[in-house]
């Protein structure tokens, strides 16, 4: 991983003076090692009109898997990465943001004996890095680094030059001009904005990391328009960094052995999104549609409530609130989603009545469980839409055969409504892991056949506003079951 | 009716009566509560000792100790019966004879104690010890624990004891033993007893009859069929009737007496139906409706003679619910049996075996909903039953149902046992109209039911036949992760019998420049004692699995429907016809059409290799390597492999030109440009590595499938199949393919004794991975190999060519400094990993060829996808 430092001077205020304010002189090429390899610093050009630093981290690689074998495996750049191929030799993420702090820290903080004014001076400066990788791609390196006060040029590397088809790469050949800022500034920028454009789960965070964060931002990013992005991605990856290392192993295991990416298969977790619209927009409905859930299991006179693929506890943790709800059973096939939910619902800490109403579990409507049978009702919130449809006809009967709670909900998302998501690009699904959606029309179809079959009634209820056009957001479907005595009524009529 | 009506009731009675005998003999049975009853100091102890293992009693005394560190704190009795019932609960459940050592004397303690084993379908049998009080206080005297007790508690017990004695039976304890006296006590002597249905010492062989309903002809057909000569067979096989010998039917006396005459002259067992329960309870004269065909009976029997009908009476009177039959592997009963209750002796047991599981209510023809119980059903014994008509008999979880409705006119079906080979004979008529049309298929059928949780959950051991790794456990982490992987991605598992194993790779070479070399698989081999080995291409691709069948109907026959919703894929007579699936289970591609024409290019390749019907077969499950690998890696050749090419392509001219810059100015840049200019090479090489395994498709266009074994057809496993002769079944397949799908698989065969041969395998190799191709696997050719131990030997050892490694190890791997470090790699857990999941996948393609249930091959396929998430080096 590379990545030069530039400016220019006259012969009153010399380029080489770079030297000075880097500590690193112009005419020798030093090394130092770091914790991942060893950094070198040199310069291809130095000259009253132009200087040129260069700063090459020469990684290891074996070290890097190597390392990755200790306790907890937190000592390596992602757990998952580290026992693979990976690009850490050559792309610019925080492992050069590191020893860029380490290398250059006199600079960093603006101090410099020789010259003690030219650290505040501001100077013609031009950056490049070749390879740095970049979430968010070239758009998000201008909107982070233009506000600064850089002129910024971005390309997108090509994944694989022998297959166009397979499009960019997420590195981006950085070049950052400027006249208006020092070179701590310029560091510091760095320094922050590396690990941030990378956002890949890089390294152990310490909780030291805030104040490293607030002293490398001070003066910019207070007033940076992303801050909250910038702030998110460098801290708030913290748990998932942690723990989600421990929890995801075995899939990534089950993911490598088919040649899958780990975020293939590991997907019932939502990552938290960046942009805060998206969430605002999105919170509204998952509200509504709970309320919609708890008024229909409040109608159909339900204590003892199965909620099926819990996912993160949300419901869950709403259910809690009612007290006529005394025994809520929460149970998702993702152990990671398990574990996000019990620590939202902070199990361990609950008190012991309240602990006794809720009961968190690993089961698969793919296959009957026991454990299920006997309830009031149970709710499939956003479900089925994750199921491939030939696999429905087993949650199908692990429900309604099997299970045979007297209500059932399920909600799904109304298809018809996608073209009102002015977000959502047409022909597209709300998730990525939807493997199907339907129109009001499916799904009433295919729950009327389920109620038929199982001996259930069914009636549907829209969640969220319901367009006169195209119906509401969230198709909801309330099945209770037939008694006998509805049976022999029906028996009779007919 | 109770169950064990034979004997119990004369020896209660002879029991009360009998005065002092100087030796008494008490019949216990095998399987039983046995409760001891008497005074503090009546010798119960002493008693226990004397006659039952020490494992088999559990005393008051004792559990109260454990709970409250005296055996005498009559505080803590409470909590010692909650101990005492829970450990005789244990033990009960465990099939186990428990002999509870308490006072027992009050009604209440014993009605708890009746209640567990009624709980657990085991008989309650008292033994009394009527010890007079001054016996009782001596003894108590002469303990120093009891010294103390006051003489009133002794008599108290006395009291209540006899107060109780004449209602024990009352109580439902189903034997009574009564010693009176002290000379009583010391002369008692237990005699264990087998219980009725417990006849696992026979082990037949059997031919199992289902229901009869009067068709005494063709009973009699059937049984010629079957090769018996009057009612015996030259073979001495041992007929075993599941009940409903009568009513609706022409001639039920005709099968009484066929049927009688055999049991009685050893020839036949037969258990009893519904049928002859009711007919049974008509006969002792009580009131039962003549509904349901009963009145055909008693109309056909009233030309019988009244011996005949005593005999009849005694007949249907002494039949036992259910036998438990060759070594505990058969159990028979009319209306099927959950495992629990296999070999116990209970009334709801009894109901069960002769009515099955009502859910209460009535269908819209007004007969009783029945719980299907059979799906459910894990036991490992086969449970053959009748009571419910089908069309056709049909394995379901280890059970069948024999009644083919030949009084509706359908057939009379025999079970061959152990062969299970069915054999029947059509109705002559339509004897009795049905109340409903047969059902269209078995309880739960073959379009099966979704498998149970608690078949792959938590942690697991799962059995093999194969001798080193004949148990498998599964860590629960390992079947957690699984189950979300099969829950959420992976396709039907009616449709997944078959997951390949993970393959160890060579031992490390230490050839300068190489991790990997054949040699040391030869080497491997030779140790092992292997002469004969296959090397096969390793073609660069995605390993997938083919399920192929001849047609969208014998899929749905042998594999179920594949999950399509059940009317519409029956209607249509479409569906699937077959699977193409990656090693986590998942369909290769999202789209189902594309799949069916991958299918369809492979299954006309079969049929013009003429393979069906020489195979004898309607579908074959092929492991095969599927290409190109971007088809199906294309995520994560993009997220990591061409990622690090592009990085790696994008920084190093920037980098090296800044390290020529500094050296034409002089600075001493050391080794620092040459070190670059080698990685710059390296990176460049590992780009070209991955590159081979990458072409553009379209479609289907540039796919390539190369299959290289046959893995099962119908009722054969051919995993054991020699390689030799797996590949020329293989390339014959190939041959035939007129799509340009099928690939062929390079091999070499070589000899590991042979220098010679050696080396050529060597040269081969070498020859094939400098042309960039990804390696080879040795595999020995007589395929399934067992060490002299009799320990499996590796079924293949995977030989990585040196470039093909860079994509595993990384650009840089072949710098001495990196070969160094990374010979230090440990194989040995790669290699017991390969070794048990090879196990499992035979074991499922076993347990798939015998027809065993869908949840015994899934249980297997389940444990190869847990092992897969278990820690081991992926680079291996």
């Amino acid at each position: 991983m590379f990545l030069t430092i530039s400016t220019t001077g006259t012969p009153e205020r010399p380029a080489t003076d770079l030297g000075f304010l880097l500590h690193k002189h112009p005419d020798k090429a030093q090394a130092f090692s770091t914790s991942y390899g060893t950094a070198h610093v040199l310069y291809p050009e130095a000259t009253a009109e132009r200087c040129t630093a260069a700063l090459l981290l020469e990684v290891d690689a074996v070290a890097l898997v190597r390392r990755g074998k200790g306790k907890g495996r937190g000592g390596a750049p992602d757990a998952a990465l580290a026992q693979y191929v990976n690009d850490r030799p050559y792309a610019a993420s925080s492992l050069l943001a590191v020893a860029l702090s380490g290398v250059f820290s006199s600079a960093m903080s603006g101090r410099c004996n020789a010259r003690p004014d030219a650290p505040a001076q501001t100077r013609p400066l031009r950056i490049e890095i070749p390879a740095l990788p970049a979430r968010g791609g070239p758009d998000l390196v201008v909107k982070l680094f233009q506000p600064l006060g850089w002129t910024v040029t971005a390309e997108a590397v090509p994944l694989d030059t022998e297959f166009p088809e397979w499009g960019d790469s997420r590195y981006v050949r950085l070049v950052l001009e400027s006249e208006s800022l020092t070179l701590a500034e310029a560091l510091r920028h760095l320094y922050v904005l590396l690990p941030v454009l990378d956002d890949a789960k890089h390294y152990w965070v310490a909780p030291d990391e805030v104040d490293k964060l607030l002293r490398a931002g001070e003066g910019w990013l207070p007033d940076h328009p992303e801050q909250k992005l910038i702030t998110s991605r460098y801290l708030s990856r913290r748990w998932s960094l942690t723990r989600q290392a421990m929890e995801r192993l075995e899939l990534v295991r089950l993911a490598e052995t088919d040649d899958s990416e780990v975020e293939a298969i590991d997907n019932a977790v939502e990552e938290p999104e960046d942009t805060p619209e998206a969430e605002e927009k999105a919170t509204p409905l998952a509200v509504q549609r709970r309320d919609a859930i708890i008024a229909a299991l409040r109608d159909a006179g339900a204590a003892r409530v199965l909620d099926l693929g819990c996912g993160q506890g949300q419901l869950v943790q709403a259910l809690l609130k009612d007290v006529r709800f005394t025994e809520i059973v929460g149970t998702d096939v993702s152990m990671r989603a398990l574990t996000v939910a019990s620590r939202r619902l902070k199990l361990d800490r609950m008190g012991e009545r309240q602990a006794s109403r809720v009961q968190l579990f690993q089961s698969s409507l793919a296959y009957t469980d026991n454990r299920l049978k006997g309830y009031d009702a149970a709710v499939l919130s956003e479900v089925i839409e994750h199921l491939d449809l030939p696999r429905l006809p087993a949650l199908e009967y692990a429900v309604f055969g099997s299970a045979r709670p007297r209500t059932v909900l399920v909600t799904t998302p109304n298809v018809e409504y996608n073209v009102r998501w002015e977000t959502l690009p047409a022909g597209h699904s709300r998730h990525s892991d939807h493997r199907f959606e339907w129109t009001r029309e499916e799904f009433r179809t295919w729950a009327a056949t389920v109620a038929e079959r199982h001996g259930y009634d069914v009636e549907f209820v829209p969640v969220g506003p319901d367009d006169p056009e195209v119906g509401p957001p969230t198709q909801m479907a309330v099945f209770s079951v037939r008694t006998t005595n509805e049976n022999e009524k029906e028996a009779k009529a007919a | 009716m109770s169950e064990t009506t034979n004997g119990t009731a004369e020896n209660t009675a002879e029991d009360s009566t009998m005065d002092t005998p100087k030796r008494r003999t008490l019949p216990v049975t095998d399987l039983s509560l046995v409760v001891l009853i008497g005074a503090s100091g009546s010798g119960k102890s002493t008693f226990a000792r004397r006659h039952f293992k020490p494992t088999e009693i559990i005393s008051s005394d004792f559990c109260r100790g454990l709970v409250s560190d005296d055996e005498n704190d009559q505080s803590a009795t409470r909590d010692a019966f909650d101990v005492l019932h829970y450990i005789a609960g244990k033990r009960l459940a465990a099939g186990r004879r428990t002999v509870v050592d308490a006072t027992s004397v009050q009604q209440e303690s014993r009605r708890q104690l009746i209640e567990l084993a009624r709980k657990h379908d085991v008989l309650p049998i008292a033994i009394v010890l009527d010890v007079p009080e001054q016996v009782c206080a001596e003894r108590n005297a002469s303990r120093t624990d009891r010294a103390d007790m006051p003489r009133r508690v002794i008599q108290r017990h006395i009291r209540e004891l006899r107060r109780g004695l004449r209602s024990l039976e009352r109580e439902g304890f189903r034997k009574v033993h009564i010693l009176r006296g002290v000379e009583d006590v010391e002369n008692a002597t237990i005699v264990t007893e087998k219980r009725f249905n417990d006849l696992t010492h026979l082990t037949g062989p059997f031919d199992i009859i289902g229901d009869i309903h009067g068709c005494a002809s063709e009973l009699e057909s059937l049984l010629g069929k079957l090769g018996y000569v009057d009612g015996a067979h030259p073979e001495g096989r041992t007929a075993v009737f599941v009940g409903d010998l009568v009513d609706r039917g022409p001639d039920s006396p005709g099968v009484l007496r066929r049927v009688m005459s055999m049991v009685g002259s050893g020839n036949a067992l037969c258990v009893p139906g519904n049928h002859e329960n009711k007919y049974g309870r008509y006969l002792k004269g009580r009131n039962v409706q003549h509904t349901h065909g009963l009145a055909e009976t008693i109309e056909q029997m009233e030309g019988e003679s009244d011996e005949f009908k005593r005999q009849v009476r005694e007949f249907i009177d002494g039949l036992v619910s259910h036998y438990v039959l060759d070594g505990g592997r058969l159990v028979v009963c009319h209306a099927g049996l959950p495992e629990k209750y296999h070999g116990r002796t209970s009334g709801r047991v009894r109901s069960h075996a002769l009515y099955g599981d009502t859910t209460g209510e009535t269908d819209e023809f007004g007969l009783p909903v029945r719980y299907p119980w059979a799906e459910d059903y894990r036991g490992r014994a086969a449970v053959v039953y009748g009571h419910t008509p089908v069309p056709q008999a049909t394995w379901l979880n280890n059970t069948i149902c024999l009644d083919t409705g030949a009084v509706f006119g359908g057939k009379l079906t025999a079970l061959r046992w152990p062969e299970r080979e069915l054999v029947d004979v059509p109705a002559e008529k339509v004897w009795y109209e049905p109340a409903k049309p047969l059902a269209t298929e078995a309880p739960g059928g073959h379009e099966g039911r979704p498998l149970d949780l608690a078949d792959v959950h938590g942690r697991r051991i799962v059995e093999t036949r194969y001798q080193s790794q004949a148990r498998v456990s599964i860590r629960e982490e390992n079947a957690a992760a699984a189950l979300e992987v099969m829950s959420r991605f992976a396709i039907d598992p009616r449709l997944l019998p078959y997951l390949p194993p993970t393959m160890a790779p060579t031992a490390t070479s230490h050839i300068e420049g190489y991790l990997e070399h054949p040699a040391e698989a030869f080497k491997q081999y030779k140790e092992d004692g292997v002469a004969r080995v296959v090397c096969e291409e390793k073609h660069m691709g995605s390993r997938a699995v083919a399920l192929v069948c001849q047609d969208a109907g014998a899929a749905r026959e042998r594999f179920g429907d594949g999950g399509t919703s059940r009317s519409s894929a029956a209607e249509s007579g479409g569906g699937p016809t077959g699977a193409l699936y990656t090693r986590t289970g998942r369909p290769f591609f999202d789209d189902e059409a594309r799949t069916e024409v991958v299918l369809g290019r492979v299954r006309e390749a079969v049929t013009a290799a003429g393979l069906w019907a020489e195979l004898d077969t309607d579908w074959i499950l092929l492991d095969a390597e599927l290409m190109p690998w971007s088809l199906k890696a294309s995520g994560l050749l993009r997220s990591q492999y061409a990622a690090v090419g592009a990085a790696s392509g994008a920084v190093f001219p920037g980098a090296l030109a800044a390290l020529e810059g500094a050296a034409a100015r002089g600075v001493d840049v050391g080794g620092l440009l040459g070190q670059q200019r080698e990685r710059a090479a390296d990176a460049a090489a590992f780009t070209d590595a991955y590159r081979r395994y990458c072409w553009s498709t379209d479609g289907l266009d540039g796919v390539r499938l190369a299959p290289f074994q046959i893995l099962a057809v119908q009722g054969r496993s051919l995993a054991a199949l020699p390689h030799d002769e797996q590949l020329a079944l293989i390339d014959r397949i190939v041959e035939h393919d007129g799509s340009g799908l099928l690939q062929t698989t390079r091999r070499l065969f070589v000899d590991t004794g042979d220098e010679g041969s050696v080396r050529a395998g060597v040269d081969w190799w070498l020859e094939m991975t400098g042309r960039g191709g990804e390696g080879m696997v040795v595999k020995p050719v007589e395929a399934v190999v067992r060490d002299e131990a009799g320990r499996l030997v590796q079924p293949g050892i995977k030989c990585r060519g040196r470039e093909y490694l860079r994509i595993i190890y990384g650009p840089e791997y072949t710098r001495p400094e990196n070969l160094t470090r990374l010979r230090g790699r440990f194989l040995n857990h790669k290699r017991s990993l390969a070794l048990r999941e090879y196990a499992l996948g035979l074991e499922a393609l076993d347990r798939l060829a015998e027809g065993e249930p869908l949840w015994r091959v899934h249980e297997a396929v389940f444990g190869v996808l847990a092992l897969e998430s278990e820690p081991v080096d992926p680079r291996l």
